[in-house]
Order: C-alpha cells, then structure tokens, then sequence
C-alpha cells in the first residue's frame, strides 16, 4: 500500500526536519518547500537513503501570497498531509521600537500561514480528503509582555485552525493544531530552559505523526504544558498585568 | 555546564557547543582546548572538552550507499542503530560493532572500537575507507591508508586528540538473516574458558560472560557464547519470508535512580549465580544451539534505556585491559582473583579474545581482553588500581573509551606508544584536549 506524500512548509526548521524523517520512516514520500530549497539537498538525500522514499524539493515564500497557487500547481501531485512549521519568533524588543518589524512577525506567523493552508484546504475540500497540521504555539494562548507580538499571531494562527476544523470535520478533513510549548530547535539556541519542560524535535515529530493517526485535534507534546497553560489562563487579569512572565 | 559520561563518573565543568556546520566548527576548534563528542557513550571524561565540548549532533546525515560494495559514507553524528535500521532490511549489517549499538560513527573512529569478531576481523579501522577530519587548525583533510596516512591510522584510538571527524566511509557486511546462530558453551574455571576460545578461533563471534563473584576452583566459570550470521535455511520456515525485517526490540527503561544500597554484594552474588545457572541451562538444550535476534545478540543492555542509571547516583567506572596471550592466563586469573577478593564483582564481567592487530594507538592487541564495571566508591577506586598494576604488571593496557581512573605514570606504564603518540600530537595537533586527555597525559 503506498502512503499518501506529506507537504512540509517551512522545511528547514529543526521541528519540520525531525517530522520529515518520522513520516518517511513511515513510508510516506515527502515534499520539502521552503525558501531556497536548493539548500535542502543535503536533507533530501539523507532522508531518501535511510528511509527509501522519494522526495521533492520545492521554493517556498510564505509572505508571498501571490505566488502561494502556482506554488500549489507545482508539486508533483496534492499531498495527503500538510505540515506547517512556518514561523519566526522575531525579537519582541526590537518589534515593539519599530511596528513595521512586529506586523512582519504577524504575517509569517499567521497571514501567510493562513492564506497558503486556505488554498489547501479548498483543494482538499475539492478532493474530499486530507490532514492539516498547524505546528502554533502555547504563546498564543495568554499574551505576554516577554513575546506577544510572535503570540498575538500564533493566537490568531490557532483560532483560525480551530475555526478551520469546524468548518471541514464533517468533510472528512481533518485539523491539527499542535501546541509544542518549549522545544530544542535553533529558534531556541542559546536560551536557558527548564530540561524537563523542553522537548527534542523528535518528540514533536512523533506526537504529531500519532495525531494525524489517531485524528486528535489540539496536541500539547509534553502533556505538563497542558497544566502550566491552564494555571497561566487562571490567573485574574488585574494579578496578571503586574506579574513578570 | 557539567557534563560526565555513560558512567556519571566523573562530572567535570565545561562548555558544550553545538555547531550548525563546518564553519561553526572551525571558529570553534582554533579557538583550542576542545574535543568532540558524539553521543556521549564512551564511559569516562573521554568525550569531555578541556574548555569546549563540541557536539556532532547536527552532523547527521547518511550521504551516500554504494550498493554494489556495501560502502556507506555518512557524517559522523550518525548513529549506528540509525545505520542498522536503514540498511539491515536491505541485507547489510556493520561489520563491527561494539556492545551499544547507541554510538556515533565519529566515536567508532576515535575510539576504534572491536566487537565480538576481533580475533577474526579486527577493530572498527578494518572496515573505515577513509574519513574527513578537521584538524585543529580547521583545515579538513580526506585522509585513508593512501591519503594522509600517518594522520588516518593515529586517528583510531587516539580519543579525538587528531581532530573532529567530520564524514566516514565504511564497508557493511552482506548477510542473508537479522539472526544470529548462537552456541553456548559452559567453562567451570578460566582455564576452561580460555581452552574454548583458543579451540574456536574460526568462530564469527565469540565472548564469554564471567561469574566474578565465584572463587577457588571455580574461578572464572563462565558462558562462552559463539555466534554466526545464520543463513535463510537456519531460520524457522515461518520467519523465512522477511529474514531482515527485525525492527529493533521493544524497550524497557529505569524510570529512576535507585539507591545505591540495592547494589551490593549480596544482590550481586545472586545475580551472578542466577546467571549462570541460565546459562548453563541453555546450553544443556539442543547442543547449546540457539537462534537470537540481532539486537538481543549485540546489544542485550540496549533494550534497558538508562542502564546506566542502576548504579545510583555516584556512577560507575568500566575497567577494561587487554593482556598479551603469553601471559593472559596468569594476568587473568590474578585480576579475577583480586576482584572476588574485594567482593566487588560485578554485573557486566566479559573476557573475550582479541585477533592479532596493528595500529598506532589503538586498544586491541592479540590476547585477553577483560571488562567489569564498579559502582564509584572509595573502595573500588581503589581496587581499580590495583586492578591497573596486575594489568602493567603482565604487559597489558587499556580501553580508553572506558576508562576514568588511569593516571599519567600507569598510562605511560602501560602504553610504551604513548611517547611517540606525543610526538605526533605535537606535531599534528596541538590544540585539542579533553578531560581524559589532560588526566593521562595522551
């Protein structure tokens, strides 16, 4: 039985690499897009001599809406599975000095996300079959004075998956929203996180290939998460606005 | 940060780095006083940085399969589990390997390891094409036995002081089945022990599990285990139609650390007698003649994550020395001798055969080979000394992947190489260092 191809957006990440090799363990043949992909190669022949699947590579630029159809009209064929692991934490500093830099932040993590993912969706729809993941983040869940521009958009990013799994559940479409809280990729290099709250990608990876099994919706890869994202969500506002977080 | 290794003995501060790629890496390996690490399996303070520890995890990619040689070139970061995952259902299995299957390429190359097959096969340098290191002035250079190769044969064994490995290319072993055709065969003393080595030279694999506990007559009573690949007719007809699907066994893990009073002599003892009263059960069933998994062949305490762990919070120290043939007996028998005199045995007792072999600096020499591992406790460092002196006393030396005790005047003692090895240092590389290597003197 040969698997469906799985799309990856946003490949070059640690997260998305990790998933590209959990999938083709797996058997699926894999498409690769991100920008200058011709980077990827290095990847793409690792992945093809461990695993034995094939797999394309493809130029991608998720702030280029316009180019997101033909980018579409591109691949070899449409997916079965569509990761995307498109983002970028920016510096909450430096976007609160100049709010040219925040609304890029915004459209990386949530408008050019959104707007390649809606297109899929259509296709699916059209089709009648098809997952989406959309790797998001537990910073959306409670703005944060630390980070809040990066989370106001995964905010927006995960209401808008959640939105999108209502729409198309009764179309035999499934959404998956992963919330991987801290994870060791280079986006977090360098910073000094709790060893015991801090996921590899490999386990990213492998939640979100048992999400896409088993069809579950919001995933947290370290289920603490789950707990600390329910206390942070409790605290009253007028506690919050004074706390350091 | 602090940083140990599969032992957790000894913790030593240092800077842990992780270069993205081979740029990264240079900026940090001229800089000086680094040593690269790779999965962090070799026991001691092998793969611990001076002042910089430099990880080869993002070295990770397998790059090329040459499938008519079985030649596989990868980067050093890849682990071997990774390389028997991807190429034992396509026939090919590492033509050696030591007894974790959780290690990088690159340790394979600086610790030129042996495994079950040295008295026929060698070390890990038999099947190494050539490699790519980057020196310490960041320069990288292919080296081979007709490119550099001064610099490719003092690679093997010399724990990274040479430089970072960066890409290897290995020869794979053809083999028809995952399985391994095992023999046990029972030894009620040492003597007996080394009589069923030297009357099965011609055996693939060969390894002996000692009762270290066991003293006077039956000193060094143990479990000879041979093994043989075993072809597509060995195997039971119902496994014949996928003789190389063996996905990797399912795991166990120590959830915790447990005390370190779990671990004494008395629990020791009946682990010991327990052990061989299994084994010398099963090779009373059918000659002896079993049929094993690969990974439960190889690899037995891979399946228990965080073994490691077992020995509390202080860690443990592998002790392992190679004796000469001539005096192998009485070297043996002296060190088992002083160990179940201390009541220190231990669980992981082997004694294996090693091949003839040349090398520059490489562990294995043609003789005995003895490993046993300790909890790390006052009285253990100490017999680990004396277990040291026995070892120099009878012309031995020593595995410096496992090692965590030696020091400099025992490591010359026991390694006439070692002046020229420094001479070459200088000479090559003078920049790198690790804990070992400031600790011995290497």
């Amino acid at each position: 039985m040969t698997k469906p191809p799985v799309l990856i957006l946003g490949a070059r990440s640690d997260m998305a690499l990790a998933a590209a090799h959990a999938f083709a363990a797996k058997g699926h043949p894999l498409q690769l897009a991100a920008r200058d992909a011709a980077r990827l190669d290095a990847a793409r022949q690792d992945l093809e001599l461990r695993h034995r699947v094939s797999v394309t590579l493809h130029d991608f630029d998720v702030l280029d809406l316009a180019s997101h159809a033909a980018f579409l009209d591109s691949l070899p064929g449409l997916p079965g599975v569509v990761i995307c692991a498109v983002g970028a934490m920016g510096d909450q500093t430096e976007s609160e000095q100049d709010p040219d830099l925040a609304v890029a932040v915004m459209r990386t993590n949530y408008e050019g996300p959104a707007h390649v993912l809606g297109l899929i969706a259509n296709r699916f729809l059209a089709r009648g079959n098809g997952t989406i993941v959309g790797i998001s983040s537990v910073a959306g869940l409670r703005g944060r004075a630390t980070n809040y521009v990066y989370g106001s958009a995964k905010a927006g990013f995960t209401a808008w998956l959640s939105g999108l799994r209502n729409r198309l559940a009764r179309h035999g479409i499934h959404v998956v929203t992963v919330l991987p809280g801290f994870v060791a990729t280079r986006m977090t290099e360098g910073m000094d996180l709790p060893p015991r709250l801090t996921a590899q990608p490999d386990e990213v990876a492998q939640a979100i290939v048992s999400a896409v099994e088993r069809g579950r919706n919001v995933i947290y890869v370290r289920p603490i998460w789950r707990l600390i994202m329910a206390i942070i969500c409790a605290i009253p506002e007028t506690m919050f606005k004074r706390m350091k977080l | 940060m602090k940083l140990s290794g599969w032992g957790a003995y000894p913790r030593i501060e240092t800077e842990l780095a992780a270069p993205r790629d081979e740029a990264e890496l240079a900026e940090f390996l001229v800089r000086g006083d680094a040593v690269a690490r790779g999965n962090g399996r070799a026991y001691g303070d092998a793969a611990i940085g001076r002042r910089r520890t430099l990880s080869t995890r993002h070295f990770a990619h397998m790059l090329d399969f040459d499938a008519e040689r079985g030649w596989l070139t990868a980067d050093s970061g890849v682990l071997l589990s990774d390389v028997i995952s991807a190429f034992l259902p396509r026939g090919w299995f590492p033509l050696v390997t030591p007894g974790t299957k959780y290690v990088t390429l690159g340790g394979m190359v600086a610790s030129d390891v042996h495994g079950k097959n040295h008295h026929k096969d060698g070390s890990f340098q038999t099947c190494v094409e050539w490699f790519d290191l980057m020196t310490p002035d960041g320069r990288v250079q292919r080296c081979s036995r007709t490119e550099n190769s001064e610099l490719f044969f003092w690679t093997f064994g010399a724990m990274g002081m040479t430089g970072v490995v960066l890409r290897v290319c290995m020869r794979l072993l053809p083999v028809e089945t995952g399985w391994i055709r095992q023999k046990s065969i029972v030894a009620g003393n040492l003597a007996e022990a080394i009589r069923v080595f030297e009357d099965n030279l011609d055996a693939t694999y060969s390894v002996a599990w000692i009762d270290c506990v066991a003293k006077g007559a039956d000193l060094g009573r143990s479990i000879i285990m041979l093994g043989e690949h075993a072809t597509i007719g060995q195997i039971p007809p119902d496994d014949r139609h996928r003789p190389l699907h063996l996905p990797v066994r399912g795991k166990l893990s120590v959830p915790f650390t447990p005390p370190a009073f779990c671990l004494n002599r008395y629990t020791l003892r009946a682990f010991n007698a327990l052990y061989f009263r299994m084994g010398a059960r099963k090779a009373a069933k059918q000659g002896g003649v079993s049929l094993e998994h690969w990974d439960s062949y190889f690899y037995p305490l891979d399946s228990i994550l965080g073994w490691n762990r077992i020995y509390g919070r202080r860690g443990f120290l592998q002790y392992q020395c190679v004796i000469p043939l001539a005096q192998a007996e009485a070297g043996m028998s002296e060190l088992m001798e002083a160990t179940a005199e201390a009541g220190a045995g231990s669980f992981l007792a082997v004694l294996k055969r090693f091949g003839a072999q040349e090398s520059r600096i490489s562990f294995p020499m043609e003789g005995y080979t003895l490993a046993l591992d300790f909890p790390a406790s006052e009285r253990n460092l100490a017999l680990i000394g004396r277990l040291e002196d026995i070892a120099i006393a009878h012309g031995g030396r020593f595995y410096l992947a496992k090692d965590a005790h030696l020091t400099a005047a025992r490591f010359r003692a026991s390694e006439p190489r070692a002046e020229d090895f420094a001479r070459t240092h200088r000479q090559f590389h003078p920049m790198m260092g690790s804990a070992l290597s400031d600790r011995i003197g290497l």
